[in-house]
């Protein structure tokens, strides 16, 4: 049952969200309104905190302060709103299964409890892999697949979800070029039809061509909006070029 | 000495020597190996005995030490061959080598001391009986000095290796470069483990080997922070665990070596809950204190955000802070409270405004301390 | 004299199925999970909960046994995520300190109770190495009923364990309870454990959670046919290893069981199709008897350099004829590298080296190179 959240100006909403993993913040008050239907990337320096915005918009982790809606409804009532394509690199790939039923199981939330996938999710699962250009794939284990195969099988998952709004986690890290052209294809593709799309990215030349908003994160939200106004040099300095935001004080050296 | 003495020593000497080369598995991460070897070394010990026919040749112990490497290879080998995790490989190998022991003991030496039960429990209580003879004079248990010697091996090693085997353990890459051969370090230390626990087999069984090799490092490695002293501190726990064990043991009439282990439970969950630093109380304590900080913290950036914006009218509103920063109210209060308290937040009417010092406080929360 | 003998076999070979089965299935998602050691310190850390379930109802019937040792188990899984959660001890330190603090402590309670009274704690011994001799009836269908229990509840939420294991972030995304799930799948390997004490015992239940596993991931690529398998070489160990067990004297039940899956363990490694160690040394044999697809391979593996950040960058079958000899029939040995996963055809009929292949390709560029293999 899908509302007809497309109508909705903001896919989501992010209002002072404070994140901290051993009471040590990672992400502070940040504020941050994604429009219905832009490509927005999410760039900073490592340890800024992007994957762990991903993350508390995935409502994987929760904040310490703060909220995040999605089409201006609570977060807990939003499961099946947003597709999730994680870093690749978080999954052991030795695990004895092909690339139809990695797909499949995008569908998982939507079959329910106890009942199996049928023909229907079958069919879901083979378009997202034609999609990705991987049909000849389909019963390859992924033990065998390279680093650009494991990446598109990951999108397909998601885009089998057909959800309104998809968040990728360095999609392009360790890709090869024709890879990176075919998963920006689906992503404008995605576009067109009115997706929400998210991406925290590592690649600052490529963002004024593959998105259309940015947000600069280091542990705060430096500033966030349309790549044109936002993405300058002087923005891109007090994001990367100052210290990673870190709570001096407290003298925990790791996290 | 009396035997209850002997017992003592005994246990305290095995404790010892287990807890140095153990302090070393806790750190590389491969601290289940000790649970491997003590049981694989079963087979090893076995056949010694029935090429020998005698228990107390030394015999046995250096064919325990070659099982115990063997085992160490066997596993690595079925690792790097990628078709086994790492854990599964452990978990493969021994249970098969125990079990060739497990039979031949049953097929070809089933009335002998060399019993199953002992295999795995020991039996402390009767090592006064096997006394050490040299000479006609008795010299205390055999165990004793079976221990002591791979005890006095054990330090031995530790001081002759020290630079190589503390390398090798904090900082492997390094040590690589360095040159210093990982796989010989690697396999003196199995050698060590090994031996230890073929002397420490008869008197408190494989298992209690594994709870002395683990758990009395662990501890330590809770209460210090560097290496040397959590090696002095790892027997330090180990001995103890060895004379309370023997003293509960004593007082109950049971186990022996079930006692110590249970003991190194106990002084482990003590470490666990009440270390200086580590401990669950303490961390309590400073989440405590450190949450109401970050509170403050969180407010005072907060209202830098968002003070002399158009939003503040809204944002600093003490009645609506709480919604969004989705605090509860009480805490909201308890927060602006210490805030005010510290002087880092004025209030003017229903508006918070950061004061200077709170401003500072903010900005170096976000960014840092300013250098220079 | 000769009925009755059977009628025991029977039990133990009945028992030692059921446990074969749910080890064998339990055992699959441990081992993809990583928590094969886990197994181990569940074992072991079972034994007080058996002597204290003794010693508080004064019953020896096996639910209640298991019960306590399920119960015990279970403390020891948590006791080992408290540490790992709130402390710096590493996982493998928590599972030994929980697996040989959990045993002793029930050495304790068996020692104390052998005070008491010889009868009582004899029994509670061959829980220690097992005694599959000793099963009775009430045992093998408590153990029955377990068994499937466990095995009918993985099969129904079987989907949602194997999106557990596989990517537990992407399964807490779609909505999927992951802390609850978790647990009930830690609740199932524990079920599995407990039933199979009484025959293999404490000591060498984890080899009945690890071996099978490790065997049928060999043979199948896939989760659903690695399990089955798995159950499968589950349930001929524990039949095999009693029947030998009995048929031959003074051979303890727990230990012959074990070997017989270390048995199988080893030959599934060695004969295992595509990736077994027979196999590949046969491929390398055969690519070193096979003149023409070395070479092929190797300038497939070449031209692969030129596009570092390309793997599936093809290239056309005339360019490789160039490279090679004009008698060479590239075309039949590009087909024969990719029956054999070797290579792989690309958009536009061009072709390119699998990452088997560049592997491959690898291994005999550094033989020839005279670093071994």
């Amino acid at each position: 049952m899908k509302m007809n959240d497309a109508n909705y100006a903001w896919a989501i909403e992010v209002e002072d969200l404070t994140v901290a993993y051993a009471d040590q913040p990672v992400l502070w008050d940040i504020d941050l309104q994604v429009p219905t239907g832009v490509k927005m990337a999410i760039i900073g320096p490592n340890g800024a905190g992007k994957s762990t915005l991903v993350k508390a918009a995935m409502g994987l982790v929760k904040p310490v302060a703060g909220e995040v809606r999605i089409f201006g409804r609570s977060r807990d009532g939003a499961e099946g709103q947003i597709a999730y394509v994680p870093q690749r690199s978080t999954l052991s790939w030795d695990f004895p299964t092909d690339v139809i039923d990695v797909v499949t199981m995008g569908t998982y939330g939507r079959v329910g409890w106890i009942r199996r996938s049928g023909t229907a999710e079958k069919m879901q699962a083979e378009a997202a892999l034609e999609q990705v250009g991987m049909t000849d794939f389909a019963r390859r284990p992924i033990a065998e697949l390279s680093g650009g195969q494991q990446q598109r099988v990951l999108l397909a998952r998601a885009l089998v979800q057909d959800a309104p709004i998809y968040m990728l986690d360095e999609p392009f890290q360790g890709v090869d070029a024709p890879t990176e052209r075919a998963i920006i294809e689906v992503l404008n593709d995605l576009a067109h039809a009115g997706k929400t799309i998210i991406v925290v990215h590592h690649d600052l030349q490529t963002i004024p061509e593959y998105f259309d908003a940015v947000l600069l994160l280091n542990v705060r939200a430096i500033v966030s909006g349309p790549v044109s106004e936002v993405f300058t040099e002087e923005n891109l300095r007090l994001t990367f070029g100052g210290r990673v935001g870190v709570l001096a004080a407290s003298g925990a050296g790791e996290v | 000495m009396t035997p209850e003495l002997q017992i003592v020593l005994i246990a305290v000497v095995t404790a010892v020597a287990a807890a140095l080369p153990g302090t070393y598995l806790v750190l590389r991460r491969t601290a289940l190996v000790s649970d491997a070897i003590s049981h694989a070394i079963l087979p090893g010990i076995v056949v010694a005995f029935l090429l020998t026919h005698d228990l107390n040749s030394p015999i046995l112990l250096v064919a325990a030490a070659a099982t115990g490497v063997l085992t160490v290879f066997l596993i690595e080998a079925l690792f790097r061959s990628r078709l086994v995790p790492e854990d599964a490989s452990i978990g493969l190998v021994f249970p098969a080598l125990f079990s060739i022991g497990v039979i031949l003991i049953s097929r070809y030496a089933g009335d002998v001391h060399l019993d199953t039960d002992s295999v795995l429990l020991g039996e402390l209580a009767l090592a006064p009986f096997d006394q050490m003879v040299i000479g006609g004079v008795e010299m205390g248990p055999r165990a004793l000095w079976t221990m002591g010697v791979i005890l006095v091996l054990n330090l031995v090693m530790i001081a002759l290796a020290w630079k190589e085997l503390k390398l090798a353990t904090v900082d492997p890459g390094l040590a690589a470069l360095l040159g210093f051969s990982p796989v010989a370090i690697h396999y003196s230390l199995m050698a060590m483990v090994s031996i230890t626990a073929v002397g420490a087999f008869d008197a408190v069984g494989s298992i209690l080997v594994v709870a002395l090799m683990i758990a009395p490092p662990a501890t330590a490695y809770l209460l210090v922070d560097r290496f040397a002293p959590m090696l002095w501190v790892g027997a330090a726990v180990a001995a103890a665990c060895a004379i309370l064990g023997f003293a509960i043991a004593y007082a109950l009439d049971v186990s022996i070596a079930g006692s110590m282990a249970a003991m190194c439970g106990v002084l482990f969950t003590a470490a666990l809950l009440l270390a200086p630093r580590r401990g669950l109380v303490a961390q309590a304590r400073r989440r405590n204190s450190q949450r109401l900080d970050l509170g403050v913290r969180m407010l005072l950036v907060h209202l830098l955000h968002h003070q002399e914006t158009e939003a503040e009218i809204e944002e600093c509103r003490v009645p609506s802070l709480h919604r969004h920063l989705q605090w509860a109210e009480s805490r909201t209060r308890q927060v602006v409270r210490e805030a005010e308290q510290r002087d880092l937040v004025s209030r003017v009417g229903d508006l918070l405004n950061a004061t200077a010092e709170g401003k500072r406080l903010a900005e170096v929360a976000i960014v840092g301390e300013p250098t220079g | 004299m000769d009925l009755f003998g059977d009628y025991t076999l029977r039990l133990v070979a009945l028992g030692s199925a059921v446990l074969g089965a749910t080890s064998g299935a339990l055992g699959s998602f441990a081992y993809l999970r990583r928590q094969s050691l886990l197994g181990d310190a569940v074992s072991h850390a079972a034994l007080p909960g058996i002597v204290l379930a003794f010693m508080l109802t004064g019953s020896k019937v096996p639910l209640v046994l298991m019960l306590g040792a399920g119960l015990a188990g279970w403390i020891g899984t948590l006791a080992v995520q408290l540490v790992v959660r709130r402390s710096r001890v590493p996982y493998d330190s928590a599972l030994g300190i929980v697996l040989a603090v959990f045993f002793g402590i029930g050495l304790v309670l068996l020692t104390h109770l052998q005070k008491q009274s010889n009868a009582a704690q004899a029994g509670l011994e061959s829980f220690l190495f097992g005694q599959a001799a000793s099963l009775l009836r009430r045992d093998v269908v408590t153990m029955a009923v377990l068994g499937t229990a466990a095995l009918v509840i993985l099969v129904l939420l079987w989907k949602e364990f194997k999106l557990l294991s596989f990517d537990p972030d992407f399964a807490a995304s779609v909505g999927l309870p992951v802390r609850r799930l978790d647990g009930l799948l830690t609740l199932l390997l524990v079920v599995a454990i407990v039933i199979g004490l009484q025959t293999v015992g404490v000591v060498l239940m984890s080899a009945m959670i690890v071996a099978p596993a490790a065997a049928a991931r060999q043979w199948s690529q896939r989760l659903a046919p690695m399990v089955v398998i798995a159950a499968a070489v589950g349930i001929f160990s524990g039949v095999a290893g009693s029947l030998f067990s009995s048929l031959i004297p003074r051979l303890p039940t727990g230990p012959t069981i074990v070997l017989v899956l270390s048995a199988i363990v080893v030959v599934s490694l060695f004969l295992a199709p595509h990736r077994g160690l027979l196999w590949r040394s046969l491929r390398r044999g055969a690519l070193r008897a096979a003149p023409d697809l070395d070479p092929v391979l190797m300038h497939l593996y070449a031209l692969s350099h030129q596009h570092p950040d390309d793997p599936e960058h093809g290239h056309s079958v005339a360019v490789i004829r160039t490279m090679s000899p004009p008698e060479t029939n590239v075309d039949a040995a590009l087909e024969r590298l990719a029956d054999r996963g070797l290579a792989q055809r690309t958009a536009g009929g061009s072709w390119a080296p699998t990452p088997i292949g560049r592997r491959e390709a690898r291994r005999i560029h550094d033989r020839e190179a005279g670093e071994g293999p």
